[in-house]
């Protein structure tokens, strides 16, 4: 029913949103692309030449760039799984006549709250310290020996971490939608006497499909490129453990402060994140049509 | 119709939600305890339940950096860029939900990936631009960065939002003669005043806690909490309670601003997941 | 690099600022000398009232990273800096440092310990001044040595302290024999085993530039390393690092430290450290091989070439690095407290002696590190612990993960050494070291 003025006026109303996010993607991809085919080390200024290629060659020779994507599908996966499912657990549980619910909510989602820098150095050192964390402390109390977690179990670490911090995000969108199920739907189902289990599977998790499409694309954008926790925690090791994309593309540009590299290392990541966009769009997409 | 249910189906499901809620809150909760104990006694073991409640780790942190200026920035940023955000978003949004074209689709998902690249990648030639533009250390410079990184997100969360208003609503206003301004002010808006809070509060927070720019775009004059934070990560020697101090101190004005707005904030928290 | 200069704003804006008080700011680490003298620094502004001072105290790594992305792109963020030894040559080459040569009439440079000077200087000219230096020995608690029946000689063989190491350590007690670094990163593990390496007769690079790690001094360090640390170190040795061996020092789990010698004031003060009364120390360990590990460093405060405030700021460092300051930190806070390992004066002066018990043994310790000449075999390079070339700390940081992996046991030695190898060849082929 658009009219052609309206369809002008719409587009007028788009047009800042577009050109400012417009010229946000293309002025830093524009400098990387340039950079990433330049010899460009910050600690060897005036030595800057045309590189050609070799930037992006080094980059995918790097002996952790194999390992880096496979931890950061690992550790998107793992965040994922761990949030989706912890989260409908906990939104059925939320769902349910309980005294105190607001504080219990309340209590829930507190960790979507938390900075990432404070929640790894919380994590590292009050929770999961060999020495001194709290964790420690209970191995202790059964006589155990302390588990020493970055070491041991550097990426499972780290993803247990991530997904304390979006576990509240995850169970607020499910739980919305779970409210959102009517009550006739649900005592219907009662009616027919199915059981717990059968509801679960043929109305409530249906019904909850379009929820989870959303917490895992929107999560996904986020934990593609996580990078603090691992450089609180472990630092992308022991070895190259821990190393996902973005801790490599750190490690590149800040530590070796190689431009070139670390801006093909850029280039790199973009497409991958772009690969794992239009997979995941295939995949779940078809949830999200209007 | 409430369903009826047993005192001791409730009892049951209270008992299970009120421990999974500890567990989730535990790390926060020890934090904030440590951060009242001497240094000694936050690393006792066995560990100290109840500490001796002093007060001389905030003391401590508050002689080395401070805090209100670092708080200050922090509050300025994420409010600002937010707002901000709002402003250029909300157009955008409505025109995307009541005159959708067959590209709207790509569009938002073209806004969403540009959240993809790794910040790390851009961090020199963004420094380079920064400080050829003077905006390095500035507030403005911080807020600008931060309204585009969270514009994507501001966008489409207003988006699924405004799409669920009943259009009949807009063509009844307009049957009544309503000019598009009128239509905007008297009866969107209203509509829209809980997905946009819930928007505004959300984006707060994302803003609030990011940790890459406005750690290594700042020095001193606009160093937010985040870069507060990173003064107190490792020093030498017992740092376990000045570092809980500080923590404490960083998210804290966050942590209450969504307990006291929970409901605002979970009420257009569905990205368009409720149909 | 440059995109589009702007001069004449940053003239302007000088100009502006230059007729009212000037505020100069100040990136520092956040160490705990660092941080007593923010706290001092009333004595400075009371002196100077037309400067004002602006603190950005960061952790270490965060420090690095964020003074170094400034001064390559000319940023003009801050106008002192602190950096270490490492950085000090290597950025005064690129004439990135202004060179301090008005410290005042009262600085007296020549009572600069050799060594450090040496290592903060660039063609005889003075780049950097020293706020504390630090060299490494071993600390250990006499009480716990005298169990074990053994008697630490001022001098300790490898050898010797791998024994104790092992005699010392109680499980049951809670009693580690030994705590070393094991934290990836140039700074952290790789300090102190490049540093010990040099002891084994290991060096990271042959004359021409080819890395060193498929040699047999290297596999002899690592395995001795791991094997030590298995028996006799601490539970989650591979995070590990300064601060954390220290704080389990001062709990009294640790019979044995080998680190910073400015961890004896910390470690000696009865406020924080429950062993406090019974702390030895000795010269860093050997192989009889003629070197010793112990390093050199020297966390100093420099000036970026370009800085408008240059004149401030150098009349701040003097003030920072000077004599009176060490008499202000020892009236305030006593003598054993006072930033350690820069001024001969200071080891001469018989109330430091009498409160410092560490005081000769530092001394000793930095007097003998030998930067220009640290390793059994000729080298092409100088430092103790690092490298002193740009790409050390991307190669030192990936080395330093592998090295953690085999402290963690998640990587043998020989697949640990063979990759850094690989790695290390492969950044100095891209940095044109080999040719």
């Amino acid at each position: 029913m658009a009219t052609q003025q309206s369809r002008t006026l719409a587009r007028f109303m788009m047009a800042p949103s577009v050109i400012v996010l417009l010229t946000w993607m293309i002025v830093p991809l524009a400098l990387t692309l340039w950079f990433s085919f330049q010899n460009y080390n910050l600690l060897n200024p005036g030595m800057q030449s045309f590189a050609g290629l070799f930037n992006y060659e080094y980059f995918l020779t790097d002996p952790a760039f194999i390992q880096s994507i496979g931890n950061t599908l690992l550790l998107v996966g793992g965040v994922l799984v761990i949030t989706v499912v912890g989260g409908i657990f906990l939104a059925l549980l939320l769902d349910q006549p309980i005294f105190g619910q607001g504080i219990v909510r309340i209590l829930v989602i507190s960790p979507f709250f938390i900075m990432p820098p404070v929640a790894a150095l919380i994590w590292k050192n009050m929770l999961m310290h060999p020495g001194y964390g709290i964790f420690a402390r209970i191995a202790e109390t059964f006589g155990q020996r302390p588990v020493d977690w970055f070491a041991q179990f550097p990426l499972f670490s780290i993803i247990l971490i991530v997904a304390w911090q979006w576990l509240p995000f995850a169970t607020l969108i499910l739980l919305t939608a779970l409210q959102s199920l009517s009550e006739e739907q649900k005592e219907a189902a009662e009616m027919d006497g199915a059981n717990a289990l059968s509801r679960f599977i043929y109305i409530i998790l249906p019904h909850l499909a379009r929820a989870i499409t959303v917490v895992i694309l929107i999560q996904t954008i986020f934990l593609l490129g996580i990078f603090a926790e691992v450089l609180v925690t472990t630092n992308g090791g022991p070895g190259y453990n821990s190393t996902n994309l973005a801790f490599l593309v750190y490690r590149t540009a800040l530590l070796s402060f190689d431009v070139g590299g670390a801006s093909a290392g850029g280039v790199i990541a973009v497409i991958l994140a772009n690969i794992v966009a239009i997979f995941l769009m295939r995949a779940v997409g078809k949830n999200l049509d209007a | 119709m409430a369903r009826s249910v047993t005192l001791q189906k409730k009892l049951t499901f209270t008992a299970l939600a009120w421990a999974v809620a500890f567990l989730l809150f535990f790390p926060i909760f020890w934090t904030i305890l440590t951060s009242f104990k001497p240094e000694a006694q936050a690393i006792a073991s066995p560990p100290v339940i109840i500490p001796s409640w002093t007060l001389e780790n905030y003391v401590e942190v508050q002689a080395r950096s401070d805090y209100f200026r670092h708080f200050a920035n922090s509050v300025w940023i994420s409010v600002g860029s937010t707002l901000i955000a709002l402003l250029i978003a909300i157009p955008a949004a409505w025109a995307m939900a009541f005159a959708p074209t067959p590209k709207t689709k790509d569009v938002l998902m073209w806004m969403l990936s540009t959240k993809m690249m790794p910040a790390v990648g851009v961090l020199v030639p963004m420094y380079l631009l920064f400080h050829d533009f003077g905006l390095l250390d500035t507030v403005w410079g911080l807020t600008m960065v931060l309204t585009l990184i969270n514009l994507p997100i501001v966008i489409w969360m207003l988006y699924t939002y405004f799409k669920e208003i009943p259009v009949d609503i807009l063509e009844a206003a307009r049957m009544d003669g309503a000019v598009l301004w009128k239509e905007l002010v008297y009866v969107l808006v209203p509509m829209a005043v809980p997905g946009i809070a819930s928007t505004l509060l959300l984006n707060i927070i994302l803003a609030w806690n990011e940790a890459f720019w406005t750690i290594n775009l700042t020095a001193s004059k606009a160093a937010p909490l985040t870069a507060f934070i990173s003064s107190f990560s490792s020093p030498q020697g017992l740092f376990w309670a000045k570092l809980s101090a500080a923590s404490t101190l960083a998210i804290a004005p966050i942590l209450v601003l969504g307990w006291l707005s929970q409901r605002q904030l979970v009420r257009g928290l569905t990205f368009g997941a409720v149909k | 690099m440059r995109l589009t200069p702007l001069f004449a704003g940053a003239l302007l804006a000088a100009l502006a600022t230059s007729a009212s008080a000037e505020t100069i700011t100040i990136a520092t680490v956040n160490n705990g000398d660092m941080i007593r003298m923010q706290k001092l620094t009333g004595d400075f502004t009371a002196r100077n009232p037309d400067i004002q001072l602006e603190w950005v105290t960061l952790e270490e790594n965060v420090l690095r990273q964020r003074v170094t992305t400034d001064i390559a792109t000319k940023g003009g963020q801050y106008d002192i800096l602190t950096i270490g030894t490492y950085e000090v040559p290597i950025w005064a080459r690129q004439g990135w440092l202004l060179p301090l040569e008005n410290l005042g009439a009262g600085y007296d440079v020549d009572d600069l310990l050799p060594a450090i000077r040496g290592g903060l200087s660039l063609d005889g000219k003075l780049y950097a001044a020293p706020f504390y230096g630090e060299s490494s020995m071993v600390m250990y608690r006499t009480d716990l040595m005298e169990k074990a029946g053994l008697t630490m000689p001022e001098a300790p063989t490898w050898a010797f302290i791998a024994d104790a190491a092992r005699k010392m350590t109680d499980r049951a007690a809670d009693i580690n024999g030994i705590c070393l670094r094991g934290k990836a990163g140039w700074g952290e593990n790789m300090a102190f085993l490049t540093a010990t390496a040099n002891a084994f007769g290991a060096r990271w690079f042959d004359e021409s530039w080819h890395p060193q790690f498929d040699q047999p001094e290297w596999k002899n360090t690592l395995q001795f390393y791991v094997d030590l640390m298995k028996d006799a170190g601490p539970a989650g040795a591979s995070s590990n690092g300064f601060n954390e061996n220290l704080a389990l020092f001062q709990q009294g789990k640790c019979g044995m430290w080998i680190d910073a010698t400015v961890a004896a004031s910390f470690v000696t003060n009865p406020a924080d450290s429950t062993v406090a009364g019974k702390v030895g120390f000795a010269l860093a360990p050997d192989t009889g091989l003629g070197k010793r590990g112990n390093w050199l460093w020297a966390w100093s405060l420099a000036i970026p070439a370009g800085s408008q405030k240059a004149v401030a700021a150098e009349k701040f460092i003097a003030w920072a690095t000077s004599k009176d300051y060490l008499a202000l930190v020892a009236s305030k806070e006593g003598w054993a407290n006072v930033p350690p390992g820069t001024r001969t004066s200071l080891y001469q002066n018989p109330e430091y002696q009498a409160a410092a018990p560490f005081a000769k043994a530092t001394l000793d310790s930095i007097n003998a590190a030998d930067p220009n000449n640290p390793t059994v075999k000729p080298v092409p390079y100088t430092g103790v612990q690092f490298v002193a070339i740009p790409e050390f700390q991307g190669i030192g940081t990936t080395v330093g993960q592998l090295f953690s992996a085999a402290l963690a046991g998640q990587m043998s030695v020989d697949e640990a050494l063979s990759q850094a190898q690989a790695a290390t060849t492969r950044e100095m082929t891209k940095g044109g070291y080999i040719k």
